[in-house]
């Protein structure tokens, strides 16, 4: 097969229209998870989809990941198309909410198996899978078993995990949402050190605002399958281009803090609603 | 990027995307392909083809449809005495197993205490014991002189609907133990709080939370004593019998292959009435298990509760008189020589070939044509079940992929309806000239251990199973964003936690096909006669030498399942898995 060319200079993660079905047949069509997404990410850049829970941003993330078939739209990376290049042929990583850790392989093994996969030498992949426990806090971990660790130390070893393939672009979704308040600040700090370190480029998913700034470059919030805006965090914070992402953002004209927490439950509660407009 | 020392560039990715495919296609389809074909040559083809020589008849002109055969059978008293006889067995042995099984699996299940996990394991001994074996012990013990000799049961009903519970009681207390250890306890209490009575709580909350898993015990089980043969065969003398062995009659005595494939018909609607039954309820009991926990709950058994006591007392008369008594009868008879000294002249005796060479190997050669037939019996029916068990879990995107992959779990299961005899019965009628090629396997000896896989194949399917579903998509989906190729994943994910199910599937197997005695005994020539078929053989030939030949087998037998079962359930460890 020839090699397509991308538009010149084009490097990142392109997508366009994107759109997710879940439940089609031929006879009905299903439920639309993302309706029509377009969004790019740079080399080396880190943008948070930022969104209430069931508002398609992991079914996103697994559309790019080729977990889930695209119903319309593309996927592209450095203007290549990846129609039909199947998930472990993507170069992607992937940090589950829960680290998805393999229960029989101890903590140096599960780094090691993406290195594996690629057949690199034992000698170098042992280096390898030091180093990178040292970047995320775990040096001397390789020989315990995973059903020691904590939720903190798991999700460390998922992300080394990740890292260590050297993916072109990381996903991770809701990576901390499993985590106690504490622990979630301190490692959105860590995981973005790591992924600047590293120059990986990533697409965060999560609910959390807060985190949401801590971790990226950029910033995607999505409601309803839909992007409502997509901007650096202090302009997001400054200008949002709608009521809704507003609310999202815990935002309200002239608000106080007290307000601000109302505003967010009431947010809330109408994400549970039906017949939210999109802006 | 590329300094990264990535191995793939996208052009690269692109250009082998297709190949990869194809080889999954290739991969998946060989899965499917080699069980199935396994199937429709040693299952679908001698089954059908017995079943229409009941419908056809050979004449001049080629095979004509001929009912007759139908009219004959049907019209003779006997043949309703035989079916009345199976369904009255079955229904009284299923009843039984479900009543006495309930409290057995709250005991077992629901509450803790000392040597719990002897207990579990005594209970299960009985299921994977050959029933020609359990035939043997339950006739010692009813023989006059016997240790119930006194209650003359010898050739009755209730003798044999015992020996059937004997069987069956694990199946119960296991599928129902299961679920209910992991029901969420919190109901009855929120029950018990609005002001239930403990009995009251139980009728009304947790006995429809198990519903489902009693339904299909029951299922289970009455298909199991509908399609009883050895301990019928062995029990049952002259006056009670089922279809299963009206057909071994009627082909092995009378030369009759008409009215045994009639019979054979008649088996098939009453078994795969009980296999829809079955289904239907396994399907509600998957839904039911949303309602547990992943939690096990059990508390301390509490002697002083009636609630407790009440069943501990009926799980100890069931463990010590039904399941322990027969299989200690069944020992300290066999140490009894003919001439009615205590020793070990019995075992020594299995160095021969029994009083007036009543067979044709010693027991001893035929533990070793067991030992070999059943080792071959379990590597066919783990790689086939294995295949069929690996396919099974996937949850294919597409509907139509979905509901095949739904079929071929109903199909693999029909050899579990299907009794052993009619499988048996048609190896003999059609493989003589398998697909037209000039080889007689009925002459090989690689029919029996074929036989026995065929009967094992559900078994191994229902053990693997519930593992393999049991392992998370989500960590192939990690495997695969780490690069890893769909093979690969298969390797070093499925492989790995699929292989804890593999020992107790391997063990599962054996120990069913060395037991296996419906379809060995039409299958196997005397030079190679199974332990099983052996045992049988002594049982029915004259003279007290004989007899205790076959106790003393019977014993060896016996012990070696059970030991076979004990080191799988070992292998297995606490975990939950199978449905047996």
């Amino acid at each position: 097969m020839e090699r397509t060319p991308g538009p010149a200079g084009l490097t990142g993660l392109a997508v366009r229209d994107a759109v997710v079905r879940y439940g089609a047949t031929r006879r009905r069509p299903g439920s639309v998870a993302v309706d029509g997404v377009s969004l790019d990410v740079a080399a080396g850049e880190i943008v948070a989809l930022l969104g209430p829970s069931g508002c398609g941003k992991s079914s996103l993330l697994r559309a790019v990941a080729g977990l889930e078939p695209l119903a319309g739209g593309s996927v592209a990376f450095d203007g290549e198309d990846l129609a039909g290049v199947p998930v472990h042929r993507r170069g992607f990583g992937l940090l589950f909410q829960d680290g998805q850790l393999f229960p029989h392989r101890d903590v140096g093994r599960n780094v090691a198996y993406g290195l594996e996969a690629q057949g690199v030498p034992r000698a170098e992949r042992a280096a390898r899978v030091a180093e990178l426990l040292a970047d995320v806090g775990l040096a001397g971990y390789a020989g315990r078993s995973v059903a020691t660790l904590s939720g903190g130390e798991k999700q460390r070893v998922a992300l080394a995990r990740a890292l260590a393939p050297r993916p072109r672009l990381l996903l991770l979704d809701e990576p901390l949402s499993a985590l106690d308040r504490r622990l979630r600040e301190r490692l959105a700090v860590d995981v973005r050190d790591t992924l600047k370190a590293t120059g990986t480029t990533a697409v965060f998913v999560t609910h959390d605002h807060d985190e949401a700034f801590t971790v990226a470059d950029r910033v995607a919030v999505m409601d309803a399958g839909r992007l409502l805006q997509v901007a650096a965090p202090d302009v997001l914070l400054r200008a949002p281009a709608g009521p809704r992402v507003a609310e999202f953002l815990g935002l309200a004209p002239g608000a106080d803090e007290l307000v601000r927490t109302d505003r967010e439950q009431v947010g809330l509660r109408d994400e549970d609603g039906v017949g939210t407009t999109t802006g | 990027m590329d300094d990264h020392g990535r191995g793939l560039t996208p052009a690269r990715a692109r250009a082998s995307a297709r190949p990869g495919r194809w080889g999954a296609w290739l991969g998946w389809g060989a899965a499917v392909a080699l069980p199935l074909g396994f199937l429709a040559v040693f299952f679908a083809w001698p089954v059908v083809s017995l079943v229409l020589q009941g419908f056809f008849r050979e004449t001049a002109a080629g095979p004509a449809l001929d009912l007759s055969g139908f009219a004959e059978v049907l019209s003779q008293d006997r043949t309703w005495r035989i079916v009345g006889q199976t369904l009255a067995q079955a229904l009284a042995g299923t009843a039984l197993a479900v009543l006495l099984g309930l409290p057995g699996a709250y005991v077992l299940y629901r509450c803790r205490f000392p040597g719990r996990t002897l207990v579990r394991g005594l209970v299960t001994v009985p299921f994977v014991l050959p029933s020609v074996v359990v035939g043997v012990a339950f006739r010692a013990l009813f023989a006059p002189g016997g240790l119930l000799g006194w209650a003359h049961l010898e050739e009755s009903f209730a003798g044999i609907v015992l020996a059937l519970v004997f069987f069956n009681y694990a199946v119960v207390v296991r599928t129902v133990g299961g679920l209910w250890e992991r029901l969420d306890p919190r109901a009855e209490q929120a029950a018990r709080a609005l002001g239930a009575t403990p009995w009251r709580a139980f009728r009304t909350v947790t006995l429809p939370a198990l519903g489902p898993a009693i339904a299909s015990a029951a299922a289970v089980v009455f298909l199991f004593c509908a399609t009883a043969f050895g301990v019928v065969l062995v029990l049952g003398g002259l006056r009670y019998g089922t279809i299963e062995t009206e057909i071994w009659t009627r082909t092995t005595q009378f030369l009759d292959l008409r009215s045994a494939a009639v019979l054979s018909v008649l088996q098939l609607v009453v078994v795969t009435g009980a296999l829809v039954v079955s289904s239907r309820a396994r399907a509600r009991r998957e839904r039911a298990l949303h309602l547990t926990s992943d939690r096990v709950s059990a508390h301390r058994l509490r002697w002083r509760s009636a609630a407790d006591l009440l069943p501990a007392l009926a799980t100890l008369v069931v463990v010590a008189g039904l399941l322990v008594l027969p299989m200690a009868g069944l020992v300290t008879r066999s140490l009894r020589a003919p001439d009615g000294s205590w020793g070990l002249d019995n075992y020594v005796a299995l160095g021969t070939t029994g009083g007036r060479n009543a067979l044709s190997v010693t027991v001893w050669e035929a533990l070793g044509n067991s030992l070999r037939t059943a080792a071959w019996a379990a590597l066919v029916a783990v790689v086939v079940g294995g295949l069929v068990a690996l396919v099974v879990s996937r949850r294919p995107r597409r509907a139509g992929l979905r509901r095949g992959v739904g079929v071929l779990d109903a199909v693999f299961m029909l050899p579990l309806g299907v009794s052993a005899v009619t499988v048996g019965f048609g190896f003999l009628i059609t493989l003589d000239r398998p697909l037209g090629l000039d080889v007689d396997l009925r002459t090989s000896g690689a029919l029996v251990p074929i036989a026995q896989a065929v009967v094992a194949i559900p078994l191994v399917v229902r053990t693997m199973l519930p593992v393999l579903r049991a392992i998370d998509p989500r960590l192939r989906e990690a495997a695969a964003t780490l690069g890893a190729a769909p093979g690969r994943v298969l390797r070093t994910v499925d492989g790995p936690l699929g292989a804890r199910s593999l020992g107790l599937a391997i063990g599962f197997a054996f120990a069913v096909s060395l037991g296996e005695f419906g379809a060995t005994a039409f299958l196997a020539r005397p030079d190679t006669a199974t332990l099983p078929v052996v045992v049988y053989r002594l049982i029915g030939r004259p003279g007290a030498e004989n007899y205790g030949m076959a106790l003393a087998a019977s014993v060896v037998l016996a012990l070696l399942t059970a030991t076979v079962m004990m080191v799988a359930e070992r292998l297995r460890g606490d975990r939950p898995g199978g449905e047996f």
